[in-house]
C-alpha cells in the first residue's frame, strides 16, 4: 500500500514538473518571438556578409548556409527564382554555418573567392556540383577547389587568402552569430528578421510573400 | 536471513529492497522519458537518428517497469535489461561519436541533424547523449543489483 502511494506521488510529481516546465518554457519563448533580443538584431544586421540585390530592397533575407548541405543546394536555385520573379524587391545576405566537418575550409575558399569578386559564381558552382566534392556529405577541399577551376580565379592567390586572418575572422563571426540566433540546422532563413515558423520551402515562400505585401506595418 | 527459507519464497525484506531498486530505476526511466519529450516536443530541439534509437529503448522502460512493481515481479529485471542494455550500447556509441572517437561518415543534413552535433552543453560538459548514457548506466546498475540481492 505504501509502495503504491510512493509510486503515485512520484508519478504525479514528474508530471507536474513536466507540465510546469512546459508552461514556463513556452511563456518565456513567446516574448523573443515578437521582439528580438538586441544581440540577435546585431547578429542579423552585420554588414560584412556577401549580399545580392539592391540596397533599398524592402525584403532582406539572411540565409545561414553550409555549402556541403544538400538542402541548401536544393533551396538555393529556388530562392533565386523567387528573387528573379520580384526584381529589385529582395536582397539576399549569405552567412556561413559550416556545420559539416571540413566545411570550414570550403567556406574559407568561398570567402577567398570573394576577394576576387567571384563569390556568387563560386557559391553557385559549389552548390551545383556538391555531389562531386562532398561525397557522402564529407566535404573535401581539394575536390571543391577543382570545381572553382573554370571561374577565372587566381587559384594561388585564393589558396593564400584562405589562410588569411580576416577570412578566419569572418567565419568565426558568422559561427558566433549563428549560435546567438539559435541556428542549429541549415539552411536557416531570416526574412526581414523573422525566422521561418517551421522548416520548408513553402513556409519560406509564404514568409517572403508576406513581407513583400505587408511592409507598411513594420 | 538467519533461517533457511526456500528458494521459491524470497525473503520479504530482500524483496522490498529489490522493489526499491526497481522503483528508482523506474524513476530514472520516467524522468528520462519526460526529459526527452520536453527537449523534443517543448523546446523543439531536433532529435538525431541515434537519439531516436535511444528513445526506442528508454520509453518502454518507463512503461513496463511499473508492471513489475505492482505486483512485485522479480522477472521484470530480465525483461527490463533486454531494453536497457541495447539502449546503453547505443548511448555509448553516441557518446563516442560526440567525443570524436568514432568519426561520423553518413551525415544527413536535410532536415535532420548530424548525431555528432552538440545541441546542448550544460556546465561545459553535460550533453544530451551523456545524460542518456548516465541514465541507461544507472538503470542497468540498479536492475543488476536486484539479481544479486534477490536471487537467493
Amino acid at each position: 500500500m505504501k509502495q503504491k502511494t510512493m509510486f503515485i506521488v512520484a508519478l504525479a510529481v514528474l508530471l507536474v514538473v513536466f507540465v510546469a516546465g512546459t508552461l514556463v518554457y513556452t511563456a518565456k519563448q513567446e516574448n523573443p518571438a515578437g521582439a528580438m533580443s538586441e544581440a540577435a538584431v546585431t547578429a542579423l544586421g552585420r554588414l560584412h556578409a556577401p549580399m545580392l540585390g539592391p540596397m533599398e530592397a524592402p525584403v532582406v533575407i539572411v540565409e545561414f548556409l553550409d555549402p556541403a548541405c544538400g538542402t541548401c543546394a536544393a533551396f538555393y536555385p529556388r530562392l533565386k527564382q523567387i528573387m528573379a520573379a520580384n526584381p529589385g524587391k529582395i536582397r539576399l545576405k549569405v552567412r556561413y554555418a559550416p556545420f559539416h566537418t571540413g566545411s570550414d575550409k570550403v567556406v574559407a575558399a568561398l570567402e577567398a573567392s570573394r576577394k576576387q569578386d567571384k563569390f556568387w559564381p563560386a557559391l553557385e558552382a559549389l552548390l551545383a556540383s556538391q555531389d562531386a566534392w562532398a561525397p557522402n556529405h564529407t566535404p573535401q577541399i581539394e575536390l571543391a577547389l577543382q570545381q572553382l577551376g573554370g571561374l577565372g580565379l587566381d587559384m594561388d592567390r585564393l589558396r593564400a587568402d584562405m589562410m588569411a586572418p580576416e577570412v578566419a575572422r569572418v567565419i568565426a563571426q558568422d559561427v558566433a552569430d549563428a549560435r546567438t540566433l539559435n541556428v542549429t540546422k541549415t539552411p536557416e532563413y531570416f526574412v526581414n528578421g523573422r525566422p521561418l515558423p517551421s522548416f520548408g520551402f513553402e513556409q519560406l515562400t509564404a514568409l517572403i510573400n508576406e513581407e513583400l505585401r505587408g511592409r507598411g506595418s513594420r | 536471513m538467519a533461517e533457511m527459507t526456500t528458494v521459491a519464497r524470497p525473503n520479504p525484506a530482500i524483496s522490498r529492497h529489490a522493489w526499491t531498486l526497481l522503483f528508482i530505476a523506474w524513476l530514472i526511466a520516467a524522468a528520462s522519458t519526460l526529459g526527452a519529450l520536453f527537449l523534443g516536443e517543448v523546446m523543439h530541439l531536433p532529435a538525431c537518428v541515434l537519439c531516436w534509437y535511444q528513445r526506442i529503448f528508454m520509453f518502454p522502460l518507463a512503461l513496463i517497469l511499473p508492471l513489475g512493481l505492482f505486483p512485485h515481479d522479480a522477472r521484470i529485471s530480465r525483461y527490463a535489461l533486454a531494453l536497457a542494455v541495447p539502449g546503453w550500447l547505443i548511448a555509448a556509441f553516441h557518446q563516442l561519436l560526440v567525443a570524436g572517437v568514432i568519426p561520423e561518415r553518413i551525415r544527413p543534413c536535410t532536415q535532420g541533424v548530424p548525431c555528432s552535433e552538440k545541441v546542448i552543453e550544460w556546465f561545459g560538459f553535460l550533453t544530451i547523449p551523456l545524460l542518456s548514457l548516465a541514465a541507461f548506466s544507472a538503470i542497468i546498475a540498479l536492475i543488476s543489483l536486484t539479481f544479486i540481492r534477490g536471487s537467493k
